[in-house]
């Protein structure tokens, strides 16, 4: 799939390479500032990147795909992410991941039909006092169940 | 004008703490009443957050868990007057918070001041006794530093345990013009918050942990490789790292020594593996987290090929008390070679979880059932895991063993991060080796083969077992394909899967569809 970038979006790119090629180690700083910034790291930026860093076009791409956080498509205006670990199934996560599934009618890392909603996995949070534990966006929230979490995607999204 | 306090701590923030702060300001100037209000950090008595305290002659006084429908209720009780005896009679008070016995019989020496100071204020942080180990540090060599250290018996708190004072000793020896400190803050360990604790509740003790050793080895720069799961820890650290150095802490002239040490906090990537040092060196390089061969070790040729230490959150955090405090007065605490305290991390299925530091030797009982009083279903405790996802279940009748690296290595446990994970009697122990091969797969740096393939493989075997697809057969193939990524594994990732696999397999052989007389044969 092709996501044409905007000229603002190609702006901020060329921006991000140009303050991040003479850092030492500096590629994962620069993708997490593209990321950060329009939301995913585009393939078709990878040739200015390794031109810049002086890197291959397949050593981008090994990077980026090495690393769960980057992803080089679009996802929903907001992610919501499940934690799988240990802590999380002592506490009953496996149920409520398939609730959650069943409720939002997508699988990890598919986004609702509206847009709204990117479901993802991860493993640990640091909220293992408060299992099981979901993160939207950048924030946590402890002892879980499927209709608190109902309730939060609701505030985030039509709050 | 009355204090109170409520935490920013992000498992406070999870259960509410930002409202139930915006609740009480709200309604305080509904009431035309006025209070400064202190975002301080978490003392970690998790269940009791959100945690509001009143700040009082006596000392602080502890209501708590408020969540906000309780807040107004703590001002029909009076509240900020906590001595009188509405305040006294709500059922949330908790009385003077030092007196709560779950925080009184902690041995906090890491974590002295987190949950009483405001995390981010330097004054803070100096009116608590901050920054009187980099004071001392700078007036002694850095072989006379590392001494210091070593001496104090401190290993690493990542899990390794290895001695800190001796891998600061070969970086100190190591001729170089650039040598790094690198802080290994990818706590990706299930179970574990302490180095986020640290992070978001008290950075300065890290930053002058760090400065530290820096002075000692002559590193003159440093990075916190911080796993990008932890936002709030990221804006805590910059803001922290960015008054250090306004004040002089940090930059090129350490509070006029002439010494130099710069630090920057690079963000992780959501990969586990580079939580083992030369994988996370080989990310803070920008490259894929493989793992390196060793030797060399990274204190010869670390990063960016130079001298470098990596050491976790918690060892980095533990040197400003040693060295203001000095090597004998850490070494007192602990059992064997177990030196000084360890943060400990109750998570799971537990009544009264959070953060209890203590020194080595506290059975695993103690911490399951006087401090945190059971399992929150309330069904019998049966399983343990401790040291995370690479860590082995114990069953009830290993509940006794000592929090002790070597106690836990007879056992053919390991004690790790000092995480604690509690399950109840509905877990299915062979679902639970099966995660673990599924977690290593998913996180596996693919370099190696053991690793790389065995985990794969490991959870068809389980898939197997689970079915009763020819049970003897299948264990005795998990048996020796666990034997091979044990032994065959370039890093602990492959090489200690195994330990919740087989320990489970032992333990529990009833949920491999095993009697316990078919798996000992």
């Amino acid at each position: 799939m092709d996501h044409a970038l905007t000229q603002a979006q190609l702006d901020t790119v060329s921006a991000h390479i140009k303050a991040h090629q003479h850092v030492p180690g500096g590629l994962l700083p620069l993708l997490h500032a593209i990321q950060d910034d329009i939301g995913f790291v585009p393939e078709t930026t990878y040739p200015d990147i390794a031109h810049a860093l002086a890197l291959s076009v397949a050593e981008v791409h090994g990077v980026v795909t090495f690393y769960h956080h980057f992803r080089t498509h679009p996802v929903g205006k907001h992610v919501l992410q499940i934690c799988r670990a240990e802590s999380c199934q002592a506490m009953g996560s496996a149920a409520l991941e398939n609730t959650i599934k069943a409720n939002l009618g997508v699988d990890y890392h598919q986004t609702t039909t509206d847009g709204e909603i990117t479901l993802l996995p991860v493993y640990c949070l640091g909220n293992c006092a408060c299992s099981p534990a979901v993160m939207i966006d950048d924030e946590v929230y402890g002892r879980m169940n499927a209709d608190k979490v109902h309730a939060i995607i609701q505030e985030v999204c039509h709050g | 004008m009355v204090k109170v306090y409520v935490p920013i701590d992000s498992t406070a923030l999870s259960l509410g703490a930002e409202r139930t702060a915006k609740k009480i300001i709200a309604e305080a100037q509904q009431r035309g009443l006025s209070l400064t209000l202190v975002r301080n950090g978490s003392r970690g008595v998790f269940w009791l957050e959100p945690l509001v305290e009143v700040a009082t002659a006596e000392g602080r006084v502890a209501f708590g868990p408020i969540a906000p429908e309780d807040v107004t209720s703590l001002f029909d009780a009076d509240f900020l007057n906590p001595s009188s005896a509405s305040a006294k009679a709500h059922p949330l008070y908790q009385g003077l918070t030092d007196d709560i016995a779950w925080l009184k019989k902690q041995q906090r020496l890491t974590f002295a001041r987190v949950g009483i100071t405001d995390p981010v204020s330097l004054d803070d942080y100096l009116a608590h006794d901050g920054y009187q180990g980099l004071k001392n540090a700078i007036q002694l060599s850095g072989e006379a530093i590392v001494k210091v250290v070593t001496d104090s018996g401190l290993r690493g708190r990542g899990g390794a345990a290895f001695p800190t004072g001796i891998k600061w000793n070969t970086v100190l020896n190591a001729p170089a013009d650039q040598k790094y400190v690198v802080c290994n803050a990818d706590e990706g360990d299930s179970g574990t918050y302490s180095d986020r604790m640290i992070m978001e509740n008290d950075p300065y003790v890290l930053i002058e942990g760090m400065t530290i050793a820096g002075i000692a080895v002559g590193a003159t720069q440093g990075y916190i490789y911080l796993r990008s799961e932890y936002p709030h820890a990221l804006a805590t650290l910059n803001e922290a790292i960015r008054k250090a150095t306004i004040a002089g802490y940090l930059g090129e002239n350490i509070l006029g020594s002439g010494k130099a040490f710069h630090l920057e906090v690079r963000r992780a990537a959501g990969a586990y593996v580079c939580g083992e040092e030369t994988s996370l060196l080989e990310s803070l390089e920008g490259k894929r987290g493989l793992v390196r061969f060793k030797p060399p070790l990274p204190a010869i040729e670390g990063l960016f090929g130079q001298p470098t230490i990596v050491n976790n959150v918690i060892s980095l955090a533990t040197i400003p008390i040693i060295l203001d405090k000095g090597a004998q007065f850490y070494a007192d605490y602990g059992m064997g070679r177990s030196r000084g305290t360890l943060p400990i991390q109750l998570a799971g299925n537990l009544k009264r979880t959070g953060l209890i530091e203590l020194a080595f030797g506290v059975t695993l009982r103690e911490l399951l059932y006087d401090y945190a009083g059971g399992s929150a279903s309330g069904r019998p405790i049966r399983a343990v895991q401790v040291g995370g996802p690479l860590g082995a279940y114990l069953p009830e009748h290993q509940f006794d063993t000592p929090l002790d690296y070597e106690a836990f290595s007879q056992i053919w446990a390991v004690l790790g991060h000092g995480g604690v994970i509690a399950f109840d009697d509905t877990v299915n122990m062979a679902g639970m080796a099966r995660y673990a091969f599924e977690f290593c797969a998913i996180e596996s740096c693919g370099k190696c083969t053991p690793c790389r393939i065995g985990s794969t493989r490991g959870v068809e075997v389980m898939d197997h077992v689970i079915a009763g697809k020819q049970p003897a057969k299948h264990i005795q193939i998990l048996r020796d394909l666990s034997d091979t990524m044990l032994h065959g594994s370039l890093c602990a990732l492959g090489g200690m899967t195994p330990y919740p696999v087989i320990s489970a397999l032992n333990h529990f052989p009833e949920d491999f569809g095993l009697s316990n007389k078919q798996a000992a044969a």
